[in-house]
């Protein structure tokens, strides 16, 4: 069976929904002059289990399952979503929807099943890739050889999740795609305690498109289980962080999130069609030194930002956002690249059926340059290496952004030397990369963790960077 | 909505999935179950821009099997739903681990009042009606200045829902509740800076709204104050935190004190209980049965009957934030607060903003905080912050990108005072918080 008549049996067929329905609602939502409409159905599963102080603790399941229905003319939208997916609840949906236009029309739509795309993940269901007996299983060993690592471990804490979302797009030109979306996740937390007392936590987590065998193979999970005891240790080391202007080298891959947060954001089609962002109106301008190319990527075999087709039915792709320090584009869904005259670039996405869609990133980040990292941490006589980070935040308006750094080192006289606690950067989008003056050679991806939230929408997504030396960023630590 | 009708058929299929979890050998059981219904109108430059309508619903179960425990949750509410759900939630339960902890809360613990909070009060308004109230609220935003040369629009939401909760210690209760908003979001320029700023309001009755003209006049009044906005340099200086952000001191300290972080042992307050955290001055009281308000309820998420109390007198902590899992990982008793703390209030002072101000004298009043940087374990605080450069209590110009940096058990010890500017949109209410020193970063 193909993955459209997959997704049709999994959501439309128990609630007796055909394509002739589907005909019929949007023949009702199109006779208002409208410039999109879509109906997205959505059936998801997910689980989640957790295991602390060496029991698994708890788990849930969760089915989520319901059709939003839109209508967009201009720059207008209507919007309705339902849990229940029934012809009258939709043709309900679709009268609603369409009271946005007052002007009618008459559209016959025939409902056709695109032809194939290319897919980035393969479309089985990672829940059922392991017994719930080989899941326990798995948190259990994972726990014990986590403890096993070092005696100052106090507590180990560790989540694995799973969902399996099957999405089916049928859009007003006729279209209907559909979508089979895995997800796992794995995160482990280790609690340290030291001789004097001083607590510190560690974390490290990955994920990917994939199904749970991902964590087993070439051991994963025990690795990230290392990694967040190896964080908790150096934390506990760690001394108050400096406070000022100076220079910073950022470490490769998840620190990659200064992209997402300082540039990608910016760059988002609907900020910049209603002229709200810093970045608004500079296609063409230099934002960044010539050493910084910088992409988003929906297309990377298995990425937990990677998606086949975005959530309004358009294929994804690579967009070239900065090239050579040059500003080359945005990232659009449906009604912003409409509005900008440009092509949808496939990043229309939305959390689930019940919220609209906008441009959203999905694997953001910056190509490789041509230094040794050995070389950059050379080149600062005093500064600050910030080799991993926790979340970070930005206003796109004024373009200020904000991250912290979760690990972090002092630079000093060419050297690594201690480790620094509570670092927290700040800077300004537009200017940040104007001053990366070099770029390593070891661009890395994430480990799979990165959940964006854009008003009020959470979707997961990707980063990735090599080493970066910045000439001079706030760091607001203690030590003034 | 025909509410008594609707709470008892949700009340129905809450008592159908204690019935199923019994039938599948659940020794005990716990579900919810919730619809809502809303819209949402937004209009930016003078016009329609999006119009929503939310209709949602949801259940979820939780069974014990003996120590083990499995949850399952599910959007449809149709008896063969009940059946598959409550059968994920057993399977679940079958492979987690025995845990000594587990289990509902003590029967004498759950609530037996059920006062009428005068939660639900509906506002009948369709979509024109709405349009036009965020049109007039985005037209004082813009007109209140030249300079504010574009907007983020205005957006109404209305929202009504029914929230049914019950366990197999023959506790079932439910009510129905309203929460109406109104923001306004809008941009200012001068040169080439270019700022955002917002206001809002929320309510459970839409007559306690401020008006839409009010709303939008202070997004405006907000953005023009906050253009040309300057750095400053690094050093340390006394902080005054406004009512909007100084809810988020009071969070960070209820975090320290609640139960999960407690028996994980990874707060910062340790053993607080007794402890001066804060000066003597300090209050803070939870209200759970004030009426009308946004964090009102009899019960907590498990069932539990929730307590007027004070969490901190005279500075010192009093109680915790316990659920009952985490009370007896404690070997304390559940405080009712599973799920969350209920209209906690911070006792001011008798200054109100004005003098606050002054009695900084010099230092920075800081309006707006981004990121995430509060280390639970430590207590380490370092986040990016706007706001207001003042000297001799006058507001001397914006500031923007720098961060305050401190530590929690520092920065509470150090706090000066509480103003009587409460802010009573959120579930913490919470005047401007003065405290004595804290590191700045800047240029
Ligand atoms: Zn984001």
């Amino acid at each position: 069976m193909n993955l459209l008549d997959q997704v049709k049996q999994a959501i439309l067929a128990p609630n007796g929904i055909q394509e002739l329905h589907i005909e019929q609602v949007m023949h009702n939502l199109l006779s208002a002059a409208v410039d999109e409409a879509d109906l997205y159905f959505q059936s998801s599963h997910s689980e989640s289990w957790s295991l602390e102080g060496g029991i698994v603790k708890e788990g849930s399941h969760s089915i989520e399952q319901g059709v939003g229905v839109r209508a967009v003319a201009g720059e207008k939208t209507g919007f309705a979503y339902s849990e229940r997916i029934e012809l009258p609840i939709l043709l309900r949906a679709a009268d609603n929807v369409k009271a946005i236009v007052k002007q009618g029309q008459h559209v016959k739509v025939n409902v056709q099943p695109a032809k194939d795309w290319p897919t980035y993940y393969p479309t089985f269901n990672p829940l059922k890739s392991l017994a719930d007996q080989e899941k326990v299983a798995l948190l259990h060993k994972l726990d014990v050889e986590t403890r096993q690592l070092d005696s100052r471990i106090e507590d180990v804490m560790i989540s694995l999740m799973g969902v399996h979302d099957n999405i089916l797009v049928a859009s007003q030109d006729g279209s209907l795609v559909a979508d089979i979306r895995p997800l796992v996740r794995l995160n482990v937390t280790v609690i340290v305690v030291a001789a004097d007392g001083r607590r510190e936590r560690g974390s490290m987590g990955g994920g990917a498109r994939a199904d749970y065998g991902y964590f087993i193979d070439q051991d994963l999970a025990l690795s990230y289980g290392k990694e967040a005891l190896r964080q908790a240790l150096v934390n506990l080391e760690a001394e108050d962080a400096p406070a000022g202007n100076m220079t910073v080298v950022l470490g490769s891959g998840w620190p990659g999130i200064l992209l997402h947060e300082a540039i990608g954001h910016g760059l988002e089609g609907d900020f910049n069609r209603k002229g709200t962002s810093a970045f608004s109106g500079r296609v063409g301008e230099r934002v960044a030194s010539d050493l910084c190319t910088v992409v988003d990527d929906g297309t990377l075999v298995g990425r937990r930002g990677s998606l086949s087709i975005d959530d309004e039915g358009t294929p994804t792709q690579n967009t070239v956002l900065i090239e050579k320090g040059i500003l080359k584009g945005y990232l659009q869904d449906k009604l912003n690249a409409r509005l900008m005259g440009v092509s949808s670039t496939g990043n229309g996405r939305r959390e689930s059926y019940a919220h609209m869609p906008m441009p959203r990133m999905t694997n953001t980040y910056m190509l490789p340059g041509a230094s040794d990292p050995e070389e950059i941490i050379r080149s600062v006589k005093n500064g600050l290496y910030a080799k991993n980070f926790g979340g970070g935040q930005v206003d796109i308006t004024s373009g200020k952004f904000v991250f912290s750094a979760s690990e972090a080192y002092l630079i000093e006289n060419g050297k690594i030397t201690r480790p620094v606690k509570g670092a927290t950067l700040v800077g300004n989008g537009p200017d940040v990369l104007t001053k990366v003056s070099m770029v390593g050679n070891d661009l890395a991806l994430d480990s799979g963790v990165g959940t964006c939230g854009k008003e009020g929408q959470s979707v997961p997504v990707g980063v990735g960077q090599p080493t970066l030396k910045i000439d001079g960023i706030t760091v607001g630590g203690t030590r003034v | 909505m025909q509410n008594q009708e609707e709470i008892n058929r949700l009340k129905n299929i809450a008592q159908d999935l204690l019935n199923e979890a019994k039938k599948q050998g659940a020794s005990a059981a716990e579900a919810a179950l919730s619809v809502d219904d809303g819209l949402s109108v937004t209009a930016r430059l003078g016009d329609v821009e999006t119009i929503e309508y939310h209709c949602g619903q949801g259940l979820g179960v939780t069974v014990y099997f003996g120590q083990r425990k499995g949850s399952a949750s599910s959007t449809d509410l149709s008896p063969e739903s009940i059946h598959e759900t409550v059968l994920a939630a057993c399977s679940i339960a079958r492979f987690a681990s025995e845990d000594a902890y587990a289990g509902l809360p003590d029967k004498a613990t759950l609530a037996t009042q059920f006062p009428d909070l005068d939660l639900y009060h509906p506002w009948t308004l369709d979509a024109t009606q709405a349009l036009a109230i965020a049109i007039e609220c985005e037209q004082a935003a813009r007109e209140y200045h030249p300079d504010i040369t574009n907007s983020e629009g205005a957006t109404l939401s209305s929202h009504q829902g029914i929230r049914v909760f019950g366990n197999s210690l023959d506790f079932i209760q439910g009510y129905a509740s309203t929460r109406h908003s109104l923001s306004c979001s809008v941009l200012g320029q001068r040169g080439d800076s270019m700022q955002r700023d917002y206001w809002y309001s929320v309510a459970r009755n839409a007559a306690h709204l401020e008006s839409a003209s009010d709303i939008g006049r202070k997004a405006g009044e907000r953005i023009i104050k906050r253009l040309d906005a300057r750095r400053i340099s690094t050093r340390q200086c006394p902080v005054l935190y406004s009512p909007d952000v100084a809810g988020g001191l009071i969070g960070a300290f209820l975090g320290a004190i609640s139960g999960g972080n407690l028996y994980r042992k990874t707060s910062f307050l340790l053993d607080s209980l007794g402890q001066a955290v804060f000066p003597d001055f300090i209050r803070i009281h939870e209200q759970p049965l004030l009426k009308n308000a946004l964090g009102s309820s009899a019960y907590d998420a498990e069932g539990v009957t929730t307590q007027t109390r004070d969490i901190v007198s005279q500075g010192i902590v009093q109680g915790y934030v316990l659920g009952s899992y985490s009370a007896r990982k404690l070997g304390l008793q559940t405080t009712g607060n599973a799920g969350g703390v209920h209209n906690l209030e911070i006792s001011s002072g008798s200054d109100d903003f004005a003098a606050l101000l002054k009695r900084m004298d010099t230092g920075l009043l800081v309006t707006e905080l981004m990121g995430q940087g509060v280390n639970s374990v430590t207590g380490d605080y370092s986040r990016g912050a706007s706001g207001f450069w003042v000297e001799r209590g006058e507001i001397q110009y914006p500031v923007e990108e720098i961060t305050i940096a401190g530590n929690l058990k520092d920065m509470f010890k150090n706090i000066v005072a509480v103003g009587n500017d409460m802010d009573l949109r959120g579930n913490i209410r919470c005047g401007s918080i003065l405290l004595e020193q804290m590191s700045i970063a800047g240029e």
